[in-house]
């Protein structure tokens, strides 16, 4: 695309698609609002990026100007950034338009999409069901075909298990390798912009744009932008290790025979598969959730009501504002992780917990280097231990919610690229498989993946 | 209290100062002081959603400077660590600092001591942190504004071990430390604009006694006089409270400097736990070798060598060595007007004297050159100036520069030294002094002197005094 009247008449197209599909609740932004900045993006957008005029919609955690940043959140209710993410800001000058914020777990803190203030996101194809989480919005909106690819985040897999339950491409960048700068932290050391796409390689050239070294964030590397591999013939020459780990005894059986097709199609791409082991994957969601809420409570200290967002009880004095604020602006997830995190940090249970989990984190990442040293070049996993579940099934039971992200949170502790794409369907929901790659080796593992996504009957009951 | 009951202080500082950058810790606001409230910021040192901290490089590099002059062990890596707490102040809900791996440890600095002489006190740790806004509780009745212009500023903060025994000890170190970190350019160390603040460990033991008291940390101390007044307080708080067979409790007391008095930390002002761990935004800090040898390669000669230095080369004594050191441009300017040719004991004592006293009223400018005060030195040791006359003209170069000479001259100050028109002011004189000729004549020679202040006088300081004496004598024994 590189006409102006193509680009405007594209920009409508996709506003009138996510108005369309309003009723998932899986967009923040109200369709006037909407339409109007996109019509105006349309007509500000270079002709000669080489995202000219295609429509991505940002998840409500990464900071815009043109629309409010609330991190599904009361806290944050009307808040609108004064500058904008580095993703963002590299999306429109590759020419891309934000389309609109996409609805969230409360700060990213969720697998279901439930736990926003602004009402839970539905299923795209079962609207009793969650489209997963944190980044449930933008997954229903790509699965629902309203936009070819959307920004969410990850700290836990909150890109690639909703990509997962929705039956989209998702994909983690390599801690590093995306700019954080603008993305409303969670946990420092594991949060990730990544993207969800129709196609890997949708998913793939947004990726590539918003990656690359940005001189604001500290833990950015410098590396140029990611470049996209061409589309291979075969796998032949890959090394693709499936860690046992991920295939526990009680893995539903409609996701292991998904996996196990996907296995069998793997191999006849010509990748040679080997079975390896991550002797610590059992210990990888209690660790991430010491570390994750440490760092939560941490960074969710500055909403109390003094500088920006709504206060509440603020007439009395300073304290009064602070437990009125934050009690009544956060929800019962983020409540809950901001106790765990402050307990787990607090002095007398700080070696006990939090630097427990920093020397388990270190044995997380060495399991994968000790494979990845082997010789394999990527590993073959389920994404998500189930598809989409019921919406409710586990608000009451968080450490079930918390296992959803079983198979994803171990990449995320070891800060590797990791990327989901839809390998069948279990009863008409989409299931996902996960590749994960070395570091900084995305151009590798998005190979892989446009191979697979070319013979994978994606749509297909496993 | 005497003898054996005699009680002794232990005294440990925290100093917090403020370095001398351009822009502040971790973003690239602005760290002057002075601003309009709320005018340098930005979404980084505000701590808006997202916002992400990148260090400032050239704190860092003066940071270590710092570190070098108190002679500590710099950290090839080092950790920087948040520290949690709630205040409307601090819009993070946390300082950025340093914690369980400082940039620096293990230092030290020596002092002279108005009670024991030369002290060396150990710098147990140094390392860097941002500065929190500032609250204004006097501002608006019954509110508290919020001013964060100082949100990010960096700091350093230096810790020392339980090595000072009094409160005017105390004082001491801290102005050896301020001239230090002048010195070193690291601080300018203004404790006015906050740009250095102290918090300090007090306790009391008996004399003898090998264990510390039980410590209470005093802050809020904004000057370097309140330092001693402060700590004075407390430590008579302490003493009395034991003499009275009290117990001293562990806390935080607030200094406050109308009343000269001393009050506990209200609870909820107390954090109880900080909660630190590494800061996930920061990777950790690693020092370049090249970095730590820059900055060891530059650091100046710091005050006490040069004040050998100078009682060894320029044969002054200590006590005037010490004035003359006391601040770098001093000790350069003295060194340079020596450098131009000027004596080293007349050009010391017109520094400690007129230069101190013209810097003083004129906001710390050493306004008259180096040169010219050497030239006017000059003059006064060839007998072209009287030392009155030199004052003078080193008055008017300060106050609008020129040459002394010319100065001197445009002045009408230039000695006399030509014994005719030297005889018409001596005539004079003795015409008009009868009775003290006869005296003089009559054996008291000493008034001698008198008779040439007379004539000096008669000049309006032109005349040059040993040949005015000359002729004198010539006329009265004549």
């Amino acid at each position: 695309m590189s006409d102006p009247a193509e680009a405007l008449a594209s920009a409508k197209a996709a506003a009138d698609r996510i108005v369309k599909a309003k009723r998932l609740n899986a967009m923040l932004t109200p369709p006037k609002e909407l339409r109007k900045s996109l019509d105006q993006q349309a007509k500000a957008a270079h002709p000669s990026g080489v995202l000219y005029g295609m429509s991505v919609a940002v998840k409500d955690n990464i900071c815009t100007l043109e629309f409010t940043t609330t991190c599904g959140s009361k806290i944050l209710e009307g808040y609108r950034s004064p500058y904008e993410a580095t993703a963002v800001a590299k999306l429109k000058a590759a020419g891309a338009l934000v389309a609109g914020k996409t609805n969230c777990d409360e700060f990213a803190m969720g697998s279901s999409t439930e736990h926003s203030a602004y009402g839970r996101v539905l299923h795209p194809l079962d609207k009793h069901r969650v489209p997963g989480g944190s980044s449930g919005g933008s997954a229903a909106l790509v699965a629902a075909g309203a936009v070819p690819a959307a920004l969410g985040s990850e700290t836990g897999g909150s890109v690639r298990q909703p990509a997962s339950l929705c039956g989209v491409v998702g994909i983690k960048p390599t801690y590093g390798r995306v700019s954080r700068y603008g993305l409303v932290a969670f946990g420092s050391s594991l949060d990730q912009i990544g993207v969800m796409g129709r196609s890997v390689h949708d998913a793939a050239r947004v990726l590539s744009v918003i990656s690359g070294r940005d001189t604001r964030d500290a833990t950015c590397e410098d590396r140029d932008p990611l470049r996209l591999p061409t589309v291979p013939e075969s796998l032949q020459g890959f090394v693709i290790g499936i860690p046992k780990e991920y295939f526990p005894a009680d893995l539903d059986p409609a996701v292991r025979r998904a996996c196990e097709r996907a296995i069998r199609l793997l191999r006849e791409l010509g990748a040679a598969m080997r079975e390896v082991s991550l002797p610590h994957t059992p210990y990888a969601v209690p660790t991430y959730y010491v570390i994750a809420p440490a760092e939560a409570s941490s960074n969710l200290a500055r909403y109390d009501g003094a500088r920006y967002g709504p206060r509440f009880d603020g007439q009395v004095d300073v304290r009064a504002l602070y437990r009125g604020t934050r009690g009544a602006g956060f929800g019962p997830e983020v409540r809950r992780r901001i106790l765990v995190g402050t307990y787990v940090l607090s002095s007398g249970y700080y070696d006990a917990y939090y630097r427990k989990a920093q020397q388990m984190r270190a044995l997380i990442a060495q399991d994968f280097r000790n494979v990845f040293d082997r010789g394999v070049d990527l590993l073959f996993t389920p994404t998500t231990p189930t598809p989409a579940f019921k919406a409710g099934e586990r608000l009451a039971d968080p450490v079930a919610m918390y296992l959803s992200d079983i198979f994803t949170v171990t990449a995320n502790l070891a800060g590797l690229p990791a990327l989901s794409l839809p390998i069948g369907r279990i009863k008409g929901l989409p299931i996902g498989g996960q590749l994960i790659g070395q570091a900084f080796l995305e151009d590798e593992m998005i190979e892989a993946a446009y191979a697979i996504e070319r013979v994978f009957p994606a749509v297909e009951e496993a | 209290m005497g003898g054996g009951n005699a009680w002794e202080t232990v005294i440990g500082l925290e100093t917090h100062v403020q370095l001398r950058t351009n822009s502040k810790m971790f973003c690239g606001c602005s760290a002057a002081f002075g601003a309009a409230p709320n005018t340098n910021v930005c979404p980084v040192c505000l701590g808006l959603p997202g916002a992400l901290p990148v260090p400032n490089e050239q704190a860092i590099r003066l940071a270590v400077r710092a570190a070098l002059a108190l002679n500590c062990t710099v950290h090839t890596k080092s950790v920087f660590a948040r520290k949690n707490y709630f205040y409307p102040d601090l819009p993070k809900g946390y300082q950025i600092s340093q914690f369980d791996q400082p940039l620096a440890t293990d230092g030290s600095l020596v002092f002279l001591s108005p009670d024991r002489g030369v002290v060396t006190v150990s710098i147990v740790r140094l390392h860097v942190e941002e500065d929190a806004g500032k609250s204004l509780h006097d501002r608006f009745p019954k509110q508290t504004a919020v001013d964060l212009n100082r949100c990010g500023v960096p700091l350093v903060e230096i810790v020392t071990g339980p090595d000072l025994r009094s409160p005017q000890e105390a004082r001491a170190y801290l102005l050896t430390l301020k001239q230090v970190l002048e010195y070193t350019g690291v601080s300018d160390c203004d404790m006015e604009k906050g740009s250095l603040r102290v918090d300090a460990n007090v306790s009391v033991r008996r004399v003898g006694e090998t264990a510390l008291g039980t410590k209470v940390e005093v802050k809020n101390i904004n000057s370097f006089a309140y330092v001693e007044k402060a700590l004075t307080v407390e430590r008579d708080r302490q003493i009395a409270l034991r003499e009275a067979g009290g117990t001293v409790v562990q806390q935080t007391m607030l200094y406050d400097a109308k009343e000269n008095a001393v009050r506990p930390q209200r609870s909820k002002e107390e954090s109880h736990d900080y909660r630190y761990f590494p800061d996930p935004d920061l990777p950790p800090l690693v020092l370049s070798t090249e970095l730590v040898a820059e900055q060891q390669a530059t650091l100046p000669e710091l005050p006490a060598r040069k004040r050998d230095r100078f009682v060894a080369q320029y044969a002054l004594s200590q006590q005037d060595a010490s004035v003359l050191t006391a601040s770098r441009a001093v000790a350069d300017y003295y060194e340079a007007v020596v450098h131009a040719g000027a004596d080293a004991k007349a050009a010391a004592n017109w520094v400690m004297g007129e230069v101190l006293a013209d810097a003083k009223a004129h906001d710390d400018q050493l306004r008259a050159s180096a040169g010219a005060l050497a030239q006017l030195i000059g003059l006064v040791r060839g007998g072209t100036l009287s030392h009155q006359a030199a004052k003078r003209v080193f008055g008017e170069v300060a106050d609008r520069g020129g040459d002394p000479r010319n100065v001197a001259e445009a002045l009408g100050l230039v000695q006399v030294a030509d014994a005719g028109v030297l005889a018409g002011w001596v005539s004079d004189v003795l015409a008009s002094q009868p009775q003290e000729v006869a005296r003089y004549r009559s054996g008291e020679t000493r008034l001698l002197q008198f008779f040439v202040g007379q004539v000096m006088k008669a000049s309006r300081g032109k005349a040059d005094p040993k040949l005015a004496q000359r002729v004198l004598e010539e006329k009265l024994t004549a």
